[in-house]
Parts: C-alpha cells; structure tokens; sequence
C-alpha cells in the first residue's frame, strides 16, 4: 500500500509538497519516544506520533521510515517542515488520534 | 458542603520524579473528601498536577498552597527555578523547552500551560527570568456544570 | 470488552495484584506523553503505553483510566507496580507493538472519544 492511498483513505493532510507519496508503507509504528523509534522501528514504516519538533525528520531519515503522520491536528514546525522537504520525508497530518488513526490503517491491511 | 475553608500546602523538590504527582494526588483526595462533583475534582487534579510536573522538572524547589471554600478551589504554585521567559509562548500548545532526557520519560510536550488554562477558571502566570515563576488558578465550585458544544 | 477480554486479545500478562479484571472498558487512548493523556482526558478509559516510570501511574490516578497495558514487552518497575496496586489500577502487559495493540483493539471495537466535561472551551 502506497502512503499516497493512505492519506486519501484516510483524510490526511500532506505539509509537504513535493516529498514522494508513492512509497511503499509496510506498517505502522506509535511511538513519542525518539529512543524508542530509534530502536524498534522498522524501514518502510509509517511513523505516527505527536511530536513536532525537527528531531522527527532525522529519526525518520535514519530509519528509513516511509513518512510521518501527526495526530490530534498536531501542525509541524517550520523548521521541521523545511528539514523534512529537503530530507524527503513526507509529513502529514491528522485530526484523529493515534488510537483511532492506528486502528483504521490496522483495518486497511497494515497490521 | 459546610462553611469552612480548607487549607493547605504541599512543598515540592526539583527533580523528586518519584514523588511527581504526589501533591496532586493527595490534593485529589482531599477534594474528594470533601464531596466536591467528580468534574470538578478531575479539572482540579489535572491542571494542579500539570503545575507540579513544571516545577519539579524544571525548578530547584516550590510549593503548592492551596485554599479551598464552598466558593471556589485556588490554588498558589510558587517555585524557585529559571522563570519564564516569554509566558505567551509558553502557552501554546506544543512549545516546550524541556531537554531531551525530559522528553523521554514522557514530559515536555508543551502541553503543561495550555492544559492548566483548559481546565481552570481563571489562571496568572507571573515570572522573573531566572529566580521563580508563580502560578495562581482558581476553580469554581458554584458554577453550573458545562457540557461542550 | 472486559479487562479479561483484552488481556486475552493481546495475549496480555497480569502484573498487578489485585487489579478487578471484569471491568468493562469502552474507551482506549494510546500515548507515551503523559501531558497529553491530561490534555485529552477520556474517564473510565484503558491506557495503551510504552511508557513504565511511576508518572504513568500517578497521570492514569489524576485522569481517571481505569487501567494500563504497556506494550513491546516493557515492564515497569517493582516500585511502580506496587503504586499501582495501592491505587487499585490494573496492569498489563504485552509483546505486541502499540500499533498492533491499538488495531487489534479497535477491530473489537474499542473507541478513543473524549469526554466533554471540559467547561472553559
């Protein structure tokens, strides 16, 4: 499943034009522990947490995380969007929280 | 309710996370003994504990003086600790200028402030820059319970 | 679903001693960020974390959750289950990750909606 299909499916709004959306998602990481993401996510994931600070995108970068959606209408920070852009991290946002957002893309085939 | 007034104070040390959250949830109790509506006591605990974590994560020492009559909860949370240097920013949700060591124990989200203003009726932050912050919130008892929208 | 129903769903282990396992939980919110857990404020809710320090246990007392599964195998400390136990709050533990714990659950239909009690908005 693309992260394309994922955000139309579920309503995400993308901060960052231009990142690639067609990546292929192979799962679904919580977490709001950067030592935790750090340590057990997996390459291809997708990353949901409500964390906004720029330290999100190196996380992601090193992980090779397919892209990171903020929950409860969490926006990111400029410099975060910046960093995200040039690292090629797609950001996107949602009004759901983590639970909620976590269930539906477990629904979808995620899980 | 009778007529009294109940006071208190609880003394909070930086740093002490074992104890965090203590004065609260003995504060809790307390209101709880005294009858106070369920809502009312849970807006209490949050924003009173929310105070707590502020001063033990980021001051020296502080205390939490609280005063509560059949009018109102109010609650005074002084501490001795960096201050603040731009409150307006420090209200809003999400900025936070907790280390990282902080944010990996849960803390520091930037919530604290914001949380404290959702749940009190009225709140005053005062702060010099470098020597302490004060925080005054008061509940009251006598409103009429609101449901949101 | 009861605490029973879950624990067997995430193939859970009980940690606390005396936590009343019949409980019937309708609501679940997962969050490592305990501000966050204040800020959203869900009564009579499970809380799914990977957090194990003794602030979970003191947010879950202050927010009224009537119960923690930590998930990714984590386990608080001896300390912390005993505070727990003194307040009567059950927990649990799994292997699986949030992200499994949370899509299972909600696939049994548990639901993140919070109350609306809040009277200043």
């Amino acid at each position: 499943m693309k992260l394309r299909d994922i955000a139309v499916s579920l309503s995400l709004e993308c901060k960052t034009p231009g990142a690639d959306l067609d990546r292929e998602v192979t799962g679904g990481y919580v977490s709001d522990l950067l030592s935790d993401v750090i340590g057990n996510a997996g390459e291809g994931q997708v990353w949901i947490t409500l964390q906004v600070h720029i330290n999100i995108v190196a996380v992601a970068s090193l992980k090779g995380l397919s892209g990171i959606i903020l929950v409860n209408n969490r926006t990111p920070d400029e410099d975060t969007i910046r960093k995200a852009s040039a690292e090629n991290i797609p950001v996107l946002t949602s009004s759901l929280p983590a639970f909620e957002l976590a269930g539906r893309l477990y629904a979808l085939g995620l899980g | 309710m009778n007529d009294r007034c109940t006071e208190g104070c609880f003394f909070l040390t930086g740093k002490d996370f074992t104890n965090a959250g203590a004065a609260s949830s003995n504060l809790k109790e307390i209101l709880e003994s005294l009858g106070i509506r369920p809502d009312i006591v849970r807006r209490t605990a949050i924003a009173s504990f929310e105070a707590e974590m502020n001063v033990i994560i980021y001051a020296v020492a502080g205390m939490m003086q609280y005063s509560i009559t059949p009018e109102m909860i109010r609650l005074v949370i002084q501490d001795m600790g960096p201050g603040i240097k731009d409150i307006d920013l420090a209200m809003k949700e999400g900025y936070s200028t907790a280390p990282d060591y902080i944010r990996e124990m849960g803390f520091g989200s930037g919530m604290g402030l914001p949380n404290i203003k959702k749940n009190a009726d009225t709140l005053n932050v005062s702060s010099v820059y470098g020597e302490g912050t004060t925080l005054e919130f008061i509940i009251y008892l006598t409103k009429p319970s609101q449901e949101g929208p | 679903m009861t605490l029973e129903d879950i624990r067997k769903r995430l193939g859970a282990v009980v940690l606390s001693r005396n936590g009343d396992m019949t409980i019937a939980i309708e609501k679940a919110y997962c969050a490592d960020l305990m501000s966050d857990v204040l800020a959203f404020s869900m009564t009579n809710s499970l809380l799914v974390t990977g957090l194990t320090n003794a602030q979970v246990i003191r947010t879950a007392e202050i927010a009224d959750i009537k119960a923690i599964v930590f998930v990714q195998s984590k386990r608080p400390d001896i300390e912390t289950i005993a505070m727990a136990d003194e307040k009567r709050i059950p927990l649990m533990v799994t292997s699986c990750s949030m992200f499994d714990a949370c899509g299972m659950l909600y696939e049994q239909g548990l639901r993140c909606e919070p109350d609306r009690s809040h009277s200043n908005e």
